[in-house]
C-alpha cells in the first residue's frame, strides 16, 4: 500500500472551535477534529479519496482518520490535524525543557486505512489508549 | 407570556480577543439569540447547556456514580491532603477569582499548579523573561498600526473577530479600515474565475489566462504594490495557506520549523546585511530583501504570533529572534509584537499567578515556598516522567489536547476535574464536579490577550445547586485545611 512521509501540523479550525464549544461529545465535535486535510495531489498518490480513513503513524502512536482534501492547498508532504485527542495520540510529547510538548511540524507517515479500521468515536479512543482501572 | 430581555456588552468567554460587545437576548432564563458574536462565540452562548454534567459524580468500582456534593467534596479534599506531589491544572476557561483560590489550595496542598500556557504560550512567556519585549493595548493597533504581521497564527479562525476588531478591518481614528479593498479584491478574483468557466465552454477556444486566489498571485518572487502603500496592509506568515493568508495582502510561507531561520534572515537584511544563499526557510533571498524593506517602511507595525512558533522546533528561541526582530526594527521604524493568546482568560492565569507567587505558570510549591522552572516544573514534564501522585483539573481538557505518555500518566493517578461539561478529561475522572459557566451563569473577571482585565457578566442563572468554580474551590480547600488540622491534632495528641 502506498505510503507518504510527510510533517504533521495540528492546530484550530473554526471548525473545531465551533464543535468544542458546543460539546465534546457531540458528532459535530467529532466530525471537525477527527479528519486529516491534506494535499490533493498527495491524496491521489496515496490513492485516497475524500471521506476514506488515512492511518498516521508518527514514533509515538498511530491513529486512524477521516481525509479531506485540503482547501489550503498546495502544501505537499504536509498534513494537517485540528487539536483533539485524535491528534494528542500522535503527538511528540518531547519538550526539550521548555513544558511545550511539539505539536507543529512532527515527522510522520501517512497510509491508507486497512478497511476494518474505523475512526474511533471519543469514548472508544478514551477506552483504547487510556483505559481506567 | 415570555420574560425576555437584552443584555448588551457582554464579555465574550472563548478565545484571548475576548470581545465585550456581545449582545445576547434572554428568554425565561435562556439565551435566544446573540448578536455580534463570531462562530465560536455564538456556539458556546447557544450551545452551552447541550452537554451538561448537573451532578458531581464519583468513580466506584470502576463506574462513574452520582454522588452528593458534600461527598465529592470529602472525596477530593483526601485525595489532595494524601498525595505528595499533586499536580493543578487548567484556569484559563474560568474567572480569576477561581484561579486565586486554585492557588491557595496548591499552596496548602504543596503541589504544583500550573494553567494551559503551559501548551500554548508558555515558551514565549520564557523568552519574555529573557528578551523583553515591547509591547501595547489592541487600541493602539486599531488607531494607528498601518503593517500588522500574523506569524504562525491564523486569527480567522482562532480568533475571529481579531482582524475586524483591533487590527486592518477595523476604523481607527488614524488608519482607514481595509475592508472594501479586500471585497474589491475577492470580487474582481470572483469575475476571473466566471470568465474561466465561461471560456471552458466555448468549445476550441483556449484560456488565455490562469486563475489563482488572491493571495496565491502575489506569491511570487517579488512582494505585491499593495504592500507598498501607504495604507493599512496584512501579511500573514505560516507554514501552510490558512484562511488569514487568503484575507492577507501577502502570503508568505516558511518550510515547517523554519521560522527561526527566516526572522534571523530578516534581522540581517534591516542592517544591511547581505546572504550568501539563495534561500531562507523556502523563501527566496530577494523576497525576503523587499519584505525588509517593507517592514523597515511602515509607520507603525506589530508582529502577531501564534503557536506557530511556540509549539515548532526552536520554541522559545522563535519567539527570541521575533523579539530580536522587533528590537531591531525599532532602531529604524516603530514596531510592537504581542503573543495570540488562545483562551478568554489564560492571560488572566498567568498575572494572577504571578501577582500571587511571583511567577506566571508552573508553580510548584512542594518546597512549602513558590518554586519555577518550566521543564521540570512544568505538567507534561511532570507527567511525562510520572511523577505526580493526583490532579486536579479545572476549567481544561488535557486528556483531549497533551501528548499519551502525558495523559497516560495523568488518568492512572486520582483525577478529580471540574467543569461545566462533559469532556475527554471528565470522562476519566475519579471525582468530577459540575460548575457554573464563568461568563455565562457567574461574574468573575478575565484578562484579554493585552493585559486589559474586563468584567464577566452573569447573564442567566446557573442550574439549581451548581456552584461556581470557585465555590467548588473553596469548599474542597476548607475540607482539605480541616482534615490536615485534624491529622496534626491526632499527630500531636
Amino acid at each position: 500500500m502506498p505510503k507518504l512521509k510527510v510533517a504533521l501540523l495540528t492546530g484550530r479550525t473554526l471548525r473545531q472551535g465551533q464543535g468544542k464549544e458546543y460539546g465534546k461529545l457531540s458528532e459535530r465535535y467529532w466530525k471537525s477534529v477527527a479528519i486529516c486535510e491534506i494535499d490533493p495531489d498527495d491524496m491521489k498518490k496515496l490513492g485516497v479519496k475524500e471521506n476514506n480513513n488515512v492511518k498516521i503513524t508518527t514514533d509515538y502512536g498511530s491513529v486512524i482518520v477521516r481525509a479531506v482534501k485540503s482547501l489550503r492547498g498546495p502544501h505537499p508532504g504536509a498534513v494537517f490535524v485540528p487539536y483533539g485527542p485524535w491528534a494528542s495520540v500522535v503527538a511528540n510529547p518531547r519538550t526539550h525543557g521548555t513544558g511545550m510538548p511539539s505539536f507543529k511540524g512532527i515527522l510522520a507517515e501517512i497510509e491508507p486505512a486497512p478497511s476494518v479500521e474505523k475512526v474511533l468515536g471519543l469514548e472508544e479512543l478514551l477506552k483504547q489508549h487510556y483505559m481506567k482501572e | 407570556m415570555k420574560n425576555m430581555s437584552v443584555i448588551s456588552n457582554v464579555t465574550c468567554p472563548v478565545c484571548g480577543s475576548t470581545c465585550d460587545d456581545i449582545e445576547l437576548v434572554i428568554e425565561d432564563n435562556k439565551i435566544t439569540k446573540v448578536r455580534n458574536a463570531c462562530g465560536l462565540g455564538e456556539s458556546k452562548f447557544l450551545g452551552y447547556s447541550v452537554h451538561r454534567q448537573l451532578k458531581p459524580l464519583v468513580r466506584k468500582n470502576g463506574e462513574l456514580v452520582k454522588v452528593s456534593l458534600s461527598e465529592a467534596v470529602k472525596k477530593s479534599a483526601e485525595i489532595l491532603a494524601g498525595s505528595s506531589y499533586p499536580i493543578l491544572y487548567g484556569w484559563s476557561n474560568t474567572s480569576c477569582e477561581a484561579t486565586r483560590v486554585g492557588l491557595e489550595l496548591a499552596e496548602e496542598v504543596g503541589g504544583v499548579i500550573d494553567n494551559t500556557s503551559t501548551v500554548c504560550h508558555g515558551p514565549s512567556v520564557l523568552s519574555i523573561q529573557d528578551v523583553g519585549y515591547s509591547t501595547c493595548t489592541l487600541g493602539q493597533i486599531r488607531h494607528r498600526a498601518d503593517l500588522v504581521i500574523y506569524w504562525g497564527s491564523n486569527p480567522w479562525s482562532a480568533h475571529p473577530r481579531h482582524i475586524e476588531r483591533y487590527t486592518n478591518f477595523t476604523v481607527g481614528r488614524f488608519r482607514e479600515s481595509t475592508w472594501n479593498r479586500y471585497l474589491s479584491k475577492q470580487s474582481a478574483y470572483r469575475a476571473k474565475q466566471q470568465m474561466q468557466r465561461a471560456a471552458k465552454l466555448v468549445p476550441g477556444a483556449e484560456t488565455s489566462f490562469s486563475v489563482s486566489s488572491p493571495a496565491q498571485a502575489e506569491n511570487n518572487t517579488h512582494l505585491p504594490p499593495a504592500l507598498l502603500r501607504k495604507e493599512r496592509k496584512m501579511i500573514a506568515v505560516d507554514v501552510r495557506r490558512t484562511r488569514t493568508a487568503d484575507i492577507a495582502d501577502y502570503f508568505l510561507q516558511v518550510e515547517p520549523n523554519k521560522d527561526y531561520e527566516v526572522l534571523q534572515a530578516l534581522r540581517a537584511l534591516i542592517r544591511d546585511g547581505e546572504l550568501d544563499v539563495d534561500s531562507v526557510g523556502g523563501v527566496p533571498v530577494e523576497t525576503l530583501e523587499d519584505l525588509a524593506d517593507v517592514l523597515v517602511g511602515c509607520e507603525f507595525g506589530i508582529i502577531f504570533f501564534g503557536v506557530g512558533l511556540t509549539m515548532s522546533e526552536g520554541k522559545l528561541r522563535n519567539i527570541d529572534a521575533a523579539i530580536s526582530l522587533v528590537r531591531d526594527l525599532n532602531e529604524r521604524t516603530k514596531f510592537l509584537i504581542m503573543p495570540m493568546r488562545g483562551h478568554y482568560n489564560v492571560t488572566g492565569a498567568n498575572v494572577v499567578s504571578t501577582w500571587q507567587t511571583g511567577y506566571p505558570y508552573a508553580v510548584d510549591f512542594s518546597h512549602g515556598y513558590p518554586r519555577y522552572n518550566p521543564g521540570e516544573t512544568s505538567v507534561v514534564d511532570i507527567l511525562s516522567r510520572g511523577e505526580a501522585d493526583a490532579g486536579l483539573v479545572v476549567a481544561s481538557d488535557p486528556v483531549a489536547h497533551f501528548p499519551k505518555d502525558a495523559v497516560k500518566n495523568l488518568v492512572k493517578n486520582p483525577l478529580i476535574v471540574i467543569d461545566p461539561e462533559v469532556t475527554a478529561t471528565s470522562l476519566m475522572a475519579d471525582v468530577a464536579f459540575p460548575s457554573a459557566i464563568a461568563g455565562i451563569e457567574v461574574e468573575g473577571t478575565a484578562y484579554r490577550m493585552d493585559h486589559v482585565p474586563l468584567p464577566l457578566k452573569k447573564v442567566v442563572e446557573p442550574p439549581k445547586g451548581i456552584l461556581s468554580d470557585e465555590q467548588v474551590l473553596q469548599r474542597i480547600l476548607r475540607e482539605v485545611r480541616r482534615l490536615k488540622k485534624r491529622k496534626g491534632a491526632m499527630a500531636n495528641g
